[in-house]
């Protein structure tokens, strides 16, 4: 079972990208698992057309200590298992904490089990790796493939640096590595290029580039996942192309995080190209 | 005594200071060696010591944390208040009485002091906030007991997890009406030892009790007794002697004290205050804001207590008081002489080592000074450096970045309850007559030439000092108790008194004598051998050998 955590700035589009591209595996016959780390609880809504999962953190409160998988997990599009960890509402208790303990509980429900026949395990990760609690799935061997979803703007490559630092930080002691960076287009100048080099100094590559479109959030609209819900619009073809670039990818790194000066050089240089 | 002589002249206070530095790595090494000094202060300039600074992670401390401070030492021995731990359970064991601060339930019986109020936060509440289940637990405390007063203790999750419980605890008053709920944000990472807690409680105490409850109380001497914490039963001793001397205590800070006490602390006269560390802050913020001057006190030894007691006198400075207290004292003494008189023929010349709070080791000299006994070396656990050099050096303090952590609250001059308490004449004339107001000397213009001051003592330095210097008894807490004992060497508690006490006052002096005299005379630690100095050690080789 390949084991992967997917990254980066709030609002690029990771959920959206994710379940996107877990259809696209989907669709290849691969069985997958999504945890989605967010206590929102929105990264499966796509996948199970809408907000429909009860978090692993309502039902340990509302159960007890009494819980099973089956109360944890649904079918979703492709036979996809989905997990939603949950949290507090904004601003009280402590959101990190909460995912430690969802993902303890899965590991301890036997959700990973050889039995379970998983081919993946995808973790969608709110935000940045802003405490202990959202690094926990590149910690200890959760995940061992990071990706990095970003794009063109400053703050999201600013963003794909600092996890990167914390990805270094733990593929010292542990097996994660990254496995590339995907460009989630802003149409911003240069964009290709510039996350291209980015990736080039970080030590990776560019996975995918997937262009901004907006049959995107006309499936969103549906609550579906753009495979779903138009199989045969170009879109459901680059998340098609993302799923099978990780499918096959080989090329996984302990990244080089860049200094502030490199990047706001890289920024200046492509941003000013034209 | 021959031996101990002997063993005095055995040890040389520098080579002990090396010895004790010797196994420290350079760095750790510099940073103790300020801490630890050898004292030559004879009438002349004393010397700096480093003191109220972070302990180096890995050494064992002494130390406890903030939490302990606000709410084990300065509002534990509250008997009325409901004192609620909003934390894990662990840390509410300390929710009860746990240091022997003894209570009177008085004439109305509310005590809680031996219940345990706690949050006891789970998994879940981490993850999800605590402030429901607080608000939970303040409810069910109030329908429970009705009492006066809730007060909320914050532990370190508290903090971390950033429940509001200040909102918490001002709505919770709101909503009841007649029950006064504040909240202490003490979590134990604060600070560098329980000293921030104690900075904390007074802060809270003063904000939120201090002046509630503006109705005369009857008396014609009318003090305050500060940073004495009913130990044992230290504070009804000292009650016994004010009561008999004709002197009111409206309140005390905090041994075997209510609610009411501290509500009505303003309508006192003049505040004695006993341990200036844990509670100088209230006595600086009384006397700005409505007028009450304060001086120190410390009713550890006879001596020290009769001192003490016509100190309060000539503040009053009524013939009739200081006749009562001349008096009283003329009764007490010959007890105490007779029992102190006895002692000495088997106590003289033995020798002492204290490791004991921010005021404690300097009053328990006292009483080994009064028993003939020397104090070779001594230390606190969370002294400031004005506790070790004296008052004067708080304007060179340096104050760092932990210390300004803690919140410092300004209080200016109660616009209608100021009064100050004698004219600017008589403060002059008593001030003249070598009277002094807001000072104390620190411990070490009182150690001896030679001895070894040492701030903020550690399990392998302790350990080394019995060792090198062997003491005839060894004080400190309940931590120390037992790695001392095994080096036979006799250990007394100076924070809870192991199951004894009073040692303040007349009465104290001579419980305090007789428990030193048995423990320092008693051949039994001689007798203990452990198995390894009656057999070898085991021997063995590294195979690469």
């Amino acid at each position: 079972m390949r084991k992967v955590a997917i990254y980066g700035k709030g609002g690029i589009g990771k959920s959206t990208t994710t379940q996107n591209t877990v259809a696209g595996l989907a669709q290849m016959g691969r069985k997958v698992m999504v945890v989605g780390c967010d206590p929102k609880a929105d990264s499966t809504r796509l996948l199970l057309g809408g907000l429909a999962q009860k978090s692993v953190l309502d039902t340990l409160r509302e159960e007890g200590e009494d819980v099973e998988l089956v109360n944890i997990r649904k079918k979703g599009y492709g036979d996809t298992w989905c997990v939603e960890s949950g949290g507090p509402e904004p601003g009280v208790g402590c959101a990190g904490r909460g995912i430690i303990t969802s993902i303890n509980m899965l590991e301890s429900l036997g959700a990973y089990e050889e039995s379970e026949g998983l081919d993946y395990a995808f973790y969608d990760v709110l935000g940045d790796v802003v405490c202990g609690g959202f690094a926990m799935p590149i910690r200890d061997g959760k995940a061992e493939e990071i990706y990095i979803v970003c794009s063109g703007e400053m703050m999201a490559m600013y963003a794909a640096n600092n996890i990167c630092k914390g990805i270094m930080k733990f593929a010292q002691s542990g097996s994660v590595r990254l496995g590339g960076l995907i460009c989630n287009s802003r149409a911003v100048d240069n964009e290709k290029e510039m996350i291209e080099e980015l990736a080039k100094l970080l030590g990776t590559h560019m996975i995918y580039f997937v262009p901004r479109d907006n049959d995107v959030q006309r499936a969103e609209i549906n609550r579906k996942t753009v495979i779903e819900w138009n199989p045969d619009v170009p879109q459901a073809d680059h998340y098609r192309g993302l799923a099978k670039a990780i499918d096959e990818n080989t090329n996984f790194v302990i990244p080089k995080p860049l200094e502030m000066e490199q990047l706001e050089k890289l920024l200046m240089d492509y941003g000013l190209m034209n | 005594m021959a031996t101990t002589k002997k063993k005095l002249v055995q040890w040389d206070p520098a080579h002990v200071k090396a010895e004790l530095l010797a196994k420290y790595p350079s760095k750790v090494a510099r940073k103790r060696a300020k801490q630890i000094m050898i004292n030559e202060a004879q009438g002349n300039e004393t010397p700096e010591i480093s003191a109220n600074v972070r302990t180096t992670p890995g050494i064992i401390t002494m130390r406890g944390c903030t939490y302990a401070g606000c709410k084990g030492v300065i509002m534990g021995p509250t008997r009325d208040i409901v004192n609620l731990v909003h934390g894990p359970i662990g840390c509410s064991f300390y929710a009860w009485l746990t240091r022997r601060n003894q209570t009177d339930a008085g004439p109305d019986g509310e005590n809680y002091m031996n219940y345990c109020f706690s949050t006891d936060m789970q998994d879940s509440d981490i993850i999800f906030g605590g402030e429901k289940k607080l608000i939970q637990a303040i409810q069910e405390a109030y329908d429970l007991f009705h009492p006066r007063s809730i007060a909320i203790f914050a532990t370190c999750p508290v903090g971390l997890i950033g429940d509001d419980i200040h909102t918490v605890a001002k709505r919770m008053k709101e909503k009841f009406g007649d029950c006064n709920v504040y909240a202490f944000s003490c979590e134990g990472y604060k600070g560098v030892s329980q000293s921030a807690g104690h900075h904390i409680a007074n802060n809270q105490v003063f904000k939120h009790i201090v002046g509630e409850n503006d109705a005369e109380k009857p008396g014609k001497y009318k003090i305050n007794l500060l940073g004495e914490y009913n130990i044992g039963g230290d504070g009804f001793e000292i009650d016994r002697i004010f009561k008999k001397c004709g002197i009111t205590c409206i309140s005390t800070f905090s041994g075997n004290s209510t609610y009411d006490q501290f509500a009505s602390a303003h309508k006192a006269d003049l505040n004695a205050v006993m341990c200036h560390r844990s509670i100088n802050y209230v006595a600086d913020m009384l006397e700005t804001k409505f007028g009450i001057p304060w001086i120190k006190v410390n009713f550890i030894g006879a001596d020290a207590t009769a001192k003490s007691l016509r100190k309060i006198a000539e503040y009053f400075g009524d013939k009739e008081l200081i006749d009562q207290v001349e008096a009283v004292i003329a009764e007490e003494m010959p007890e105490v002489l007779a029992a102190r008189t006895d002692v000495r023929t088997r106590t003289e010349g033995k020798t002492a080592m204290m490791f004991v709070g921010g005021s404690r080791a300097h009053h328990y000299k006292e009483l080994f000074n009064e028993m003939g006994m020397k104090t070779i070396s001594a230390g606190y656990e969370f002294g400031h450096r004005d506790d070790y050099e004296g008052r004067q050096v708080i304007p060179t303090l340096e104050v760092d970045a932990d210390s300004r952590n803690i919140e410092e609250i300004h209080v200016e001059a109660d616009e209608t309850r100021y009064q100050a308490r004698k004219t600017p004449a008589e403060f002059e004339a008593l001030e003249k007559a070598g009277y002094t107001f807001k000072q104390y000397d620190g411990l070490v213009p009182d150690m001896d030439q030679g001895t070894i001051i040492i701030d903020d003592l550690n399990q392998y330095e302790a350990e080394k000092l019995v060792e090198l210097m062997k003491p005839d008894i060894f004080c400190a807490g309940v931590k120390e108790k037992y790695s001392i004992q095994k080096l036979g060497v006799p250990m007394k508690q100076l924070h809870s008194y192991d199951s004894g006490g009073p040692y303040a006052g007349f009465k104290g002096a001579v419980n305090f004598y007789q428990e030193i005299d048995r423990l320092v005379n008693s051949r039994v630690w001689s007798y203990m051998q452990a198995p390894w100095q009656k057999n070898p050690e085991l021997s063995a080789s590294y195979v690469w050998e």
